[in-house]
């Protein structure tokens, strides 16, 4: 414990970041995604620029989401690809570094999509920004709490063969609080509609810290299996 | 050496072939006796509910609210479904033993099928007294739907042909996650729309006539012995489900050791 | 008796193997001696039985296990999109070696220079295996369990994999390898042990007498 778990969570997530950077598989294929469903948000709600304005936060949240589950797969597959996973639980790594180290891999990634995201709005959607500093605190919370819950579902359910399916159905209604935390704190940094959006920002801080403990908690009992 | 490596189950004698037993006989009549007087108490006994304004308009929601004899007990029987499904998911990790995760099982799959009773009967409801068939702003509406929606992709987890340890502990896991989110639904749905069209908890407020709180026990009784019926049943048919794959493990480990005394066998004859 | 599903691989086991001997499984296809090599590095669990490897209890205490042992199977446990180099590296790091192992262990497996910087996806499948055993290397196992490693090999990846073999069991090592290519390592003169239908018996060797019970498991 101590140190050790720091050292190797971050082993952990250097590792899992330098595949994506290599496979390019987050640039080339979850971003352009995330992209067409901001468009085809716009093509649903028609040429109606005030409506995707008032809705921005709420679309926006839903195609992080979206991409989220498939960056959170990605993650598991990877390890899954040439026995990797073995591996790992063979290492002797503690679990909990382990998750920690996913976690904030997928964190990071997510945070990226974010930032392009973010862009993608404020140009398609023609949003401006009021609040600077709630924009990046609940982009990085909710991000933490998508990555600490996605990891978790990601770990229970990687190996049982039908995950890419399964993901869905048990991570999206859990993520509902953040989607429902994000979308409010992006309302008023927006400023489209009057939310607080500090109080927000605590659910999902909130909502991060309880996933954080229960899936580092969780996550050697699901690894001792083989 | 390697006899009986197994728990001996291919040859215990005396596996019951039928979920029945005179427990589930007594439960299920006592079931359909209760039900047949909760339907007379309901639709006889119960006044409808009306009540007379200060400017004389007669309001309230009239024959609609027996509807509260259904949807009141189940969603009463959801929770306490899931609520045993959490618990015999900290047992069984705790012990470890077959009983805990069919117990966990038996109960989440009674909790789905009265978790959605309750929201088909709400919604039935809500037509009538809240003019939706859904309200977004009603906080224990949408956690219900949440709460169901966690425990379908708990059963989905259980269908998976998997090793059984695996699939175990991995829905217990699922199991207190979901119980957890739960909570943080409901406080998060709460903050989210900071209203609320839920009539507030009029049990004890001694607004509520003494035939109806009367029907209303009288229908968490007949809930209670109605769910206790099912999960034995649902638990027995578990347990004839597991002693099943055993024996079909047993098959195969005949069929395995054969090939290894075949081998044998072949090498000793030339 | 250890299961995979609802299949029984592993039926009767009775071995004893000492530290420091090799010993050679030997079997047909789907005998079991891949799950054997896999419940010997606690990635299996048993149905029923018990079974010590390295002093710990199979049941209790297989993360003690796993981080001694060194498993090579059919997968390489490598990522395709790193290079050798930062695939033995990542899995250095985890075992808290040092860079200079990772040198080393490249250098002795023939990957250093120009493969070590390429990418493990572009490697033939020999080059794949070597790099494979790099990583394993790194962790200076005390109990090494190879699963046909000369499978699929070219004549220098097999050089390779028998001069490994030959060095850790030098070392000191307790190797246990599952293989068909019998007279590739004759010369270590390994105590062959036969997996057949999930059984497993040691060669009429000198196993303990007072050996306890079926599905016993005992590597030290």
């Amino acid at each position: 414990m101590g140190t050790a778990v720091f050292r190797d969570a971050w082993l952990i997530a250097g590792k899992d970041l330098r595949v994506e950077m290599r496979s390019r598989v987050g640039l080339n294929q979850i971003v352009p995604f995330a992209v067409t469903v901001l468009v085809l948000f716009a093509f649903a709600l028609d040429t109606d620029q005030e409506a995707l304005r008032t809705y921005a936060p709420g679309l926006f949240w839903v195609t992080v989401l979206l991409a989220a589950l498939l960056a959170i797969g990605r993650s598991f597959a990877v390890d899954l690809a040439d026995g990797a996973s073995d591996r790992l639980l063979l290492s002797g790594i503690d679990p909990i570094a382990v998750f920690g180290g996913k976690a904030l891999a997928v964190a990071v990634q997510l945070v990226v999509l974010e930032v392009l995201l973010g862009a993608g709005v404020v140009l398609l959607f023609d949003v401006t920004v009021h609040r600077y500093g709630l924009l990046v605190c609940a982009g990085l919370a909710a991000a933490a709490g998508v990555a600490t819950a996605g990891t978790l579902y990601g770990a229970l359910v990687a190996g049982l063969g039908v995950s890419e399916t399964l993901l869905p159905v048990l991570l999206l209604p859990v993520v509902a609080p953040v989607l429902i935390g994000a979308t409010r704190a992006f309302q008023d940094a927006f400023g489209v509609a009057g939310a607080e959006g500090w109080a927000w920002l605590g659910l999902l801080a909130g909502f991060a810290a309880i996933y954080g403990v229960f899936g580092a908690l969780s996550y050697g009992a699901l690894l001792e299996e083989a | 050496m390697s006899t009986a490596t197994t728990s001996s189950s291919a040859t215990r004698v005396g596996v019951p072939a039928t979920t029945s037993s005179r427990a589930t006989k007594v439960l299920g009549w006592l079931t359909l006796a209760g039900f047949a007087v909760l339907v007379a108490l309901a639709f006889a006994w119960v006044p409808e509910d009306t009540r007379i304004t200060e400017q004389g308009d007669v309001v309230g929601q009239f024959d609609a609210v027996r509807l509260m004899f259904v949807h009141v007990p189940s969603a009463i029987l959801a929770y306490t479904g899931f609520g045993l499904t959490f618990l015999a998911s900290l047992a069984y990790l705790r012990w470890r033993t077959d009983w805990w995760d069919m117990m966990a099982h038996s109960s989440a799959e009674i909790g789905v099928v009265f978790g959605v009773l309750t929201l088909v009967t709400g919604s039935i409801w809500g037509r009538p007294t809240w003019q939706t068939w859904w309200e977004w702003g009603d906080v224990r509406q949408v956690t219900a739907l949440v709460m169901v929606l966690v425990f379908i992709g708990y059963l989905a987890v259980r269908r998976i042909p998997a090793e059984a340890a695996v699939k175990a502990r991995r829905s217990a896991v699922i199991a207190l996650v979901g119980a957890v989110n739960i909570v943080i639904v409901n406080r998060s749905v709460d903050w989210w729309e900071n209203r609320t069209l839920h009539q507030q908890s009029t049990l004890f407020a001694r607004k509520i006539r003494d035939e109806t709180l009367f029907t209303l026990s009288f229908s968490f009784a007949v809930g209670m012995v109605l769910f206790a019926w099912l999960l034995l049943h649902r638990f027995r048919t578990a347990y004839l489900e597991s002693q099943i794959e055993e024996l079909e493990v047993q098959e195969a480990l005949e069929e395995r050791r054969a090939e290894a005394d075949g081998a044998d066998h072949g090498r000793e004859q030339p | 008796m250890t299961l995979l599903g609802r299949f029984p691989a592993l039926t009767g086991v009775d071995l004893d193997i000492s530290p420091g001997e090799t010993v050679l499984l030997k079997g047909p296809n789907g005998a079991g001696k891949t799950t054997l090599l896999r419940l010997c590095a606690g990635l299996c669990s048993l149905a029923s039985g018990q079974g010590w490897v390295l002093g710990h209890d199979l049941s209790e205490e297989r993360r003690m296990v796993r981080r001694r042992v060194a498993l090579l199977g059919h997968r390489t446990g490598l990522y395709d999109d790193l290079t050798v180099a930062e695939n033995v590296g990542f899995w250095a790091q985890a075992a808290g070696a040092s860079h200079q192992d990772v040198d080393e262990a490249l250098e002795r497996l023939s990957l250093a220079g120009r493969l070590a910087d390429t990418r493990v996806g572009r490697l033939s499948a020999g080059q794949r295996r070597r790099a494979s055993i790099a990583s394993l290397v790194v962790r200076r196992p005390e109990l090494w369990l190879l699963d046909e490693p000369h499978a699929g090999l070219d004549q220098q990846s097999r050089d390779t994999v028998d001069s490994l073999v030959r060095g850790a069991a030098a070392a000191g090592a307790t190797v246990v390898l599952a293989t068909h290519e019998l007279e590739r390592i004759a010369v270590l003169e390994p105590r062959v042990v036969s997996v057949v239908g999930g059984m497993v018996r040691s060669g009429g060797g000198d196993s303990e007498g007072d050996a306890p019970t079926d599905g016993d498991r005992r590597v030290s």
